[in-house]
């Protein structure tokens, strides 16, 4: 799964092979080369450094076995790291017997968290729930009529109000008309917001402290860089978030904020957005992301010509 | 105006301290706020090792060190040409593409109505037909500009919303005529051959049209969008960038990369959710807000 980095690693090693331990100084090159590669998956600076002293720790004094070389060591002790951080797994979406569930997805401009409304209700309808999507997002043109377009999709019903201006009153009258109609799971559609944005993010706090949703799951672009530390924690203050849902991972991107957002949030990671299509939402598993992040790219030519 | 603030705030802040040795501990904090920027590790290795080089052992400022290098960037972003190109004579096309939720639509709707408040007639091209609202979301901002939109059924060729709108920009003497487009990753590669093919389809009417194809980036991305540069330019042929959410606190500093590999000037930049939110690029404001090292 790994090659390059393992490949790329080999080459750092050349020179210890077989030698007994790893120390810090005979796996200098090596350790440069796992940093440059969490770099360029961009992972925010902050979160490689501890991920960095965590590697170095875990394999320092580690005897390397005479049929296991170094770099092979190494590598299964990044990928045993990364694997812990993204952990522990907990893809379940708490539902309450009997009574209402509300989720609320938030996020910033773009993320994905219309499409993902969708994405949870069809999820919600094969567990044989019954999902009940609201349009709070009062901001974006036609942001309404596109959760209404999900909506007759996946015969899912949609609430909206196209004369109220504020959203908590959307969120309420929406709720109020789910438990009306016997539904059993509320999803809010919030706007897309930065997370400098003082104005709406109060307006975020307000629709968190009087609605009180039951699960608030933010919602974050694959393609993220070095910001999403920023971000992450000013969800994370102003929210008490419960889960983290990654979109846009059916490319090429390797998705390393999604480190950066849990170190932040601490919260687990429920899913990941493989399309635009509606079924396109998978559980999150460590491995597969562990192993997304480390694919190393160019650091293999550039550990070859040097 | 967020960036020119902080330039000043730069400038005062120059000579306060009594500087600092070049040691590692400095060419550490410089290479932290060089990554934090999404320049890349390669690149703030780079730029990293030369000033270890040049300096390593002397006292210097770190806001001065700072000032060089973002003057060599602004260098590196200083481009010709990042004016619209506008046609000789019949309507400008301008075909707009980028991953999904970039700020194509809004772009083009700033767009728009920059040119319509220069005094160009302006039509769009709902060339989205594929994600929820999206020709809705167009219609939406060409009433609140007041410009003509061409539109095709949800699920309708693209090729077809294209042909109709450059067709009818021609003959109805447009001065403007910008298309949408669906987000799409460069992944997807029958979805970017799509693109070259509403290209084909637009310049049946207007020869040299699409005058410009214009490729959205999100500030927030971060070296994906040297991935989304190649692909786009490769499938779509691209002629400039709009860097969309530089409002935010992502740096977009990608663009950096993106100008060394690729001949794509960045032309625009998106501020804000609203109609007047949109800027031409300004190397040097940029430079200083991508290294402004307070958090
Ligand atoms: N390729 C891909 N595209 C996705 C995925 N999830 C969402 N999208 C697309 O991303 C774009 C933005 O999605 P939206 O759901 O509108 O995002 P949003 O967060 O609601 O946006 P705002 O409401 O404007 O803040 C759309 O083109 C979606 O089709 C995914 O997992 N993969
Ligand atoms: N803060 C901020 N938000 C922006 C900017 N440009 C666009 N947005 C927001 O980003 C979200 C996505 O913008 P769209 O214009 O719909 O993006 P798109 O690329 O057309 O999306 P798809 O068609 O779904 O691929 C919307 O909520 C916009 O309001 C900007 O410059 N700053
Ligand atoms: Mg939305
Ligand atoms: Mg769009």
């Amino acid at each position: 799964m790994f090659e390059s980095l393992s490949d790329g690693l080999q080459s750092a090693f050349k020179s210890i092979r077989g030698k007994g331990k790893l120390t810090e100084a005979n796996m200098r090159d090596g350790l440069q080369m796992v940093e440059q590669a969490m770099l360029e998956a961009d992972v925010s600076y902050q979160v490689v450094q501890d991920f960095m002293a965590k590697v170095t720790q875990a394999a320092m004094g580690q005897k390397v076995l005479l049929s296991l070389r170094p770099h092979e060591e190494l590598v299964r002790i990044v990928h045993q790291e990364l694997i812990e951080i993204l952990g522990p797994v907990d893809v379940s979406i708490p539902i309450k017997a009997g009574q209402v569930t509300v989720l609320m997805l938030c996020g910033l401009q773009g993320a994905g968290k219309t499409t993902t409304c969708g994405k949870l209700s069809q999820l919600l309808k094969e567990q044989k729930a019954s999902p009940f999507l609201v349009a709070a997002d009062l901001q974006r043109p036609a942001a309404i009529q596109q959760l209404h377009t999900l909506g007759e999709q996946l015969g899912v019903p949609v609430y909206s109000d196209l004369n109220e201006q504020d959203p908590v009153k959307v969120c309420r009258a929406g709720v109020a008309k789910a438990k009306e109609q016997g539904a059993n799971v509320v999803i809010l559609d919030t706007a897309g917001r930065l997370a400098i944005d003082d104005e709406l993010m109060k307006q975020l706090c307000e629709i968190d402290k009087k609605i009180g949703p039951d699960q608030v799951y933010l919602v974050v672009d694959g393609m993220t860089g070095q910001d999403a530390v920023n971000s992450a924690s000013a969800f994370n203050s102003a929210l008490e978030l419960d889960g983290v849902i990654m979109t846009k991972l059916d490319g090429d991107a390797r998705g390393g904020a999604l480190l950066s957002v849990k170190h932040v949030t601490q919260v687990p990671v429920k899913f990941i957005g493989t399309g635009e299509h509606l079924d396109a939402l998978e559980a999150f598993r460590p491995e597969g992301m562990a192993g997304r992040i480390l694919e190393m790219g160019d650091i293999v030519a550039v550990a070859q010509e040097a | 105006e967020k960036t020119s603030r902080a330039l000043n705030t730069d400038i005062r802040d120059l000579w306060k301290s009594d500087g600092e040795l070049v040691n590692d501990e400095f060419l550490k904090k410089l290479f932290a706020v060089l990554v934090k920027s999404d320049m890349g590790g390669k690149m703030a290795t780079q730029i990293r090792d030369r000033i270890g080089a040049d300096f390593r052992a002397r006292k210097v400022q770190f806001a001065e060190v700072l000032q060089t290098i973002s003057e060599e960037i602004q260098t590196t972003l200083e481009q010709g040409g990042t004016a619209i190109q506008l046609a000789e004579s019949g309507p400008t096309v301008i075909l707009v593409v980028g991953v999904n939720g970039s700020g194509k639509t809004t772009s083009i709707a700033k767009l728009a109505y920059k040119f319509t408040q220069e005094g160009h007639r302006v039509l769009l091209g709902a060339g989205d037909t594929f994600r929820a609202a999206a020709v809705e979301q167009l219609t939406v901002w060409s009433e609140r500009i007041g410009c003509d939109i061409v539109k095709g059924q949800q699920g309708a060729d693209p090729g077809t919303v294209a042909f109709q709108a450059s067709l009818k920009a021609r003959d109805e003497n447009y001065d403007v005529c910008i298309i949408d487009t669906a987000g799409r990753l460069q992944t997807q590669s029958n979805l970017m051959q799509e693109l070259d093919k509403i290209r084909r389809v637009i310049a049946k009417h207007i020869p040299e049209a699409p005058h410009e194809v214009l490729l959205v980036l999100d500030a927030t991305a971060g070296q994906n969008a040297i991935s989304q540069a190649r692909g786009f330019s490769a499938a779509a042929g691209c002629t400039g960038i709009v860097l969309a959410k530089i409002d935010g606190s992502a740096k977009g500093g990608v663009i950096i990369p993106i100008r060394q590999e690729f001949d794509l000037p960045v032309k625009l930049v998106g501020l804000g959710e609203k109609l007047e939110d949109l800027a031409v690029f300004d190397p040097q404001a940029f430079a200083t807000a991508l290294l402004d090292w307070r958090d």
